[in-house]
């Protein structure tokens, strides 16, 4: 067994034989003009037909990953390339033909408020489409039927539980069978059972569909049974990668602090700040 | 110091791409060819939200303010004599300002609060995002629909904001206070003119319907997505809807009439 | 069903709007004469138009029958010249007709007054383009005052 690779450098390393469906090349990212720094110099590969796990503290950034995956947003320095074209090279309306072949499932669901479960679930199937109302009717009925909703097909977004909104999310992020499907925290705020059934629907999907699926997540334990590849996000760049026996026997410390969830390690427990004497003697001398 | 200055020029570069994001928020909605088959029925639904349902206000309001004009203006002229000139003052205040100014106003209340939230709303919960990924453009599906409904809306509503304001005027001065019944419609059909007051009228309302509704859809769509922002772009939408009625009603008044 | 509904909503509010429309059209405006419909133009000169503006009304016996059009400065000695534009309804004015700038009430608007001619065999109807040449101009306060002054101090 091979200790995981520290990223000390910056090429995307080649961990097995399978094709990468999703290459990121060295990224430079910032919000608003300079003003917060997210990514520096960040790469991986996403494997094809695999479940990739991407964790990491939270605030560091995770959804902003998959947003300039889905080329929402537009890194300032390095390329992304999804099935081998550069996303952020594309026009618009090439950009709108390739996002059909990925979807992505939002934290809060994302369903639109205004349409039944059933519509929603219609929603990209009839935008995308000519397809008469029956072969429509037939889609909806099996996809609900895959996350087990499909009694539910009547009720209103908000008469939903979280985890079925998330369920019925997943239904419609599937319904037009895309290649690539991005989870921005499927586990956040779901019960026991909830979480145990989203897991068990992911591993499933991925199965069944030959979907490659990215799981943006900090729920450890969770993503560790079902994941076949962990990258781990901190400080602007990848800290540590490999499959999830590779990163268990790891002895990088912040690795190490991450999966067994340490308060105190190298990422600190305190946020930056002058040493805690300072600043109360400062007060002191104010007063 | 420099420090300062750095966030100056962040400042004013975020400003800069925030006015050209407007614009190019509106273009990208409404340049394209729109599928009929899709935009109909959508176009449909967000008239009936913004327009009929703006419409009881725009009645409610308008009758009282032509009510009031016809009240005020009858005890002014009466001093002079003038009486006879009650349906000219009452029909050339509606047609020419407040039909337009006044709907405008209150559509930014009524409609264009509820379009900015709505759109801040869907913006938050990632329903826009949630559309971008689907690739379907939210511009296209969310924002034209609205733009359009707004902007052939507000002529309709100030119409009707200006006959309702007028038969009002008439209730009071002639029904009540007295004012001849033929002199009232005679004498204002003598002053009012299709082209110089009617059709200015329409003028500006379409104009105020362009801004108003712009405003309003990019204050909900630029909004942080939070309950805070959220509340902050309402207000924003309507204090600056409103100022910028108010502005460009002087300017187009001035090229008009002036 | 629920986007026939809406549709027939909609359906209802553009037609109040039309019919809103066509009340302001009909009732409170004054389509029937001039500015729509086939109009033609003559002119007039005056000495002194007064208070006369672009778009005041052209009246024969008080009825509207047209409204100026233009005022402009005409000729090496600048007298104001008048485009009046009739409705074509009234077309047969004799080339004997005169024009007077008159003032409705003590407080009123000017307006231009046409007096049609008499009509025999030797006079002509004015065409489109054509100026009269029988005027009267406006009555400036100032001048009536110096005028009647003028005339106390010849007694």
């Amino acid at each position: 067994m091979q200790t995981a690779q520290k990223s000390t450098s910056n090429q995307p390393q080649t961990h097995s034989n399978d094709e990468a469906l999703v290459v990121i090349d060295n990224i430079d990212f910032a919000h608003g003009f300079g003003a917060h720094q997210v990514y520096r110099g960040l790469s991986m590969r996403i494997p094809k037909g695999k479940i990739t796990a991407v964790m990491g503290p939270s605030g560091i950034g995770k959804t902003t990953l998959l947003r300039l995956i889905g080329a929402q947003l537009r890194p300032q320095q390095g390329t992304i390339t999804f099935a081998g074209e550069n996303i952020h090279a594309l026009g618009r309306s090439d950009l709108y033909e390739l996002r059909k072949r990925m979807s992505m499932l939002f934290q809060s669901g994302a369903l639109f408020t205004d349409m039944t479960v059933y519509d929603n679930v219609a929603f990209p199937i009839r935008e995308h489409s000519q397809l008469p109302e029956e072969i429509i009717e037939t889609i909806v009925k099996l996809k609900l039927e895959a996350v087990g909703l499909r009694g539910a097909r009547h009720l209103m977004p908000a008469e939903l539980s979280g985890g079925m909104a998330r369920r019925a999310a997943l239904a419609r992020a599937i319904a037009l069978d895309p290649e690539l499907i991005m989870y921005d925290e499927p586990f956040a705020g779901q019960d026991p059972i909830s979480m145990g059934v989203i897991v068990k629907l992911i591993k499933e999907l991925n199965q069944s569909l030959g979907l490659t699926s990215i799981v943006v997540t900090h729920d450890v334990a969770e993503v560790m049974t079902i994941a076949d590849y962990v990258y781990i996000i901190a400080d602007k760049k990848v800290v540590g990668h490999g499959t999830p026996s590779e990163l268990e026997a790891s002895d990088d410390p912040l690795v190490h602090q991450f999966l067994h969830g340490e308060a105190d390690g190298p990422v600190p427990f305190h946020y930056a700040a002058p040493s805690l004497e300072d600043e109360l003697l400062g007060v002191d001398n104010a007063r | 110091m420099l420090d300062r200055v750095a966030a100056l020029g962040r400042t004013t570069l975020n400003t800069i791409a925030g006015a050209g994001a407007a614009f190019f928020m509106l273009m990208r909605a409404l340049v394209g060819k729109p599928t009929l088959r899709k935009s109909w029925p959508l176009l449909m639904q967000q008239m009936y939200s913004v327009g009929v349902l703006s419409l009881v206000i725009i009645v409610v309001s308008g009758l009282f303010i032509g009510m009031v004009l016809g009240l005020q203006g009858y005890t002014i002229l009466v001093d002079f004599g003038a009486e006879q000139s009650l349906g000219p003052m009452v029909a050339l205040s509606l047609l020419r300002e407040l039909g337009p100014v006044v709907t405008a106003l209150l559509f930014a209340g009524r409609a264009g609060s509820a379009l900015t939230a709505e759109i801040g709303l869907m913006k938050a919960t990632e329903q826009l995002s949630s559309l971008e990924m689907m690739g379907v453009d939210p511009l296209r599906r969310v924002i034209s629909p609205r733009f359009w409904a707004g902007f052939y809306s507000m002529p309709i509503l100030a119409l009707v904001f200006s006959a309702v304001g007028i038969y009002g005027g008439y209730l009071v001065g002639v029904r009540w206070l007295g004012v001849d019944d033929g002199a009232f419609w005679s004498v204002m059909q003598s002053n009012v003119e299709w082209g110089q007051d009617i059709v200015n009228g329409i003028i500006k309302s379409l104009v105020f319907a362009f801004v108003v509704t712009w405003i309003a859809l990019y204050k909900g769509y630029s909004c942080t997505p939070t309950s805070v922002g959220i509340s902050r772009a309402t207000t924003s939408t309507v204090v600056t809807a409103s100022l910028a009625v108010l502005g460009l009603d002087f300017v187009l008044t001035a090229l008009m009439f002036g | 069903m629920e986007s026939r509904n809406t549709q027939l909503a909609v359906g209802f509010f553009v037609i109040i709007g039309v019919l809103a429309l066509l009340f302001l059209g009909l009732q409170a405006a004054n389509t029937s004469v001039v500015t729509n419909g086939e109009t033609y133009k003559l002119y007039a000169k005056f000495d002194n138009i007064g208070g006369l503006k672009e778009r005041s009304p052209v009246k024969v016996g008080g009825v509207v029958v047209g409204r100026v059009s233009k005022i402009s400065l005409s000729g090496d000695y600048y007298e104001p010249l008048v485009e009046m534009t009739i409705s074509q309804e009234y077309s047969e004015f004799s080339d004997t007709t005169s024009v007077s700038i008159l003032t409705s009430g003590i407080l009123g608007e000017q307006y231009i007054g046409l007096n049609p001619g008499f009509i025999d065999d030797t006079v002509e109807m004015l065409k489109d383009g054509d100026q009269i040449y029988d005027t009267k101009s406006a009555l400036v306060l100032e001048d009536l005052i110096g005028q009647f002054l003028f005339s106390q101090g010849k007694d």
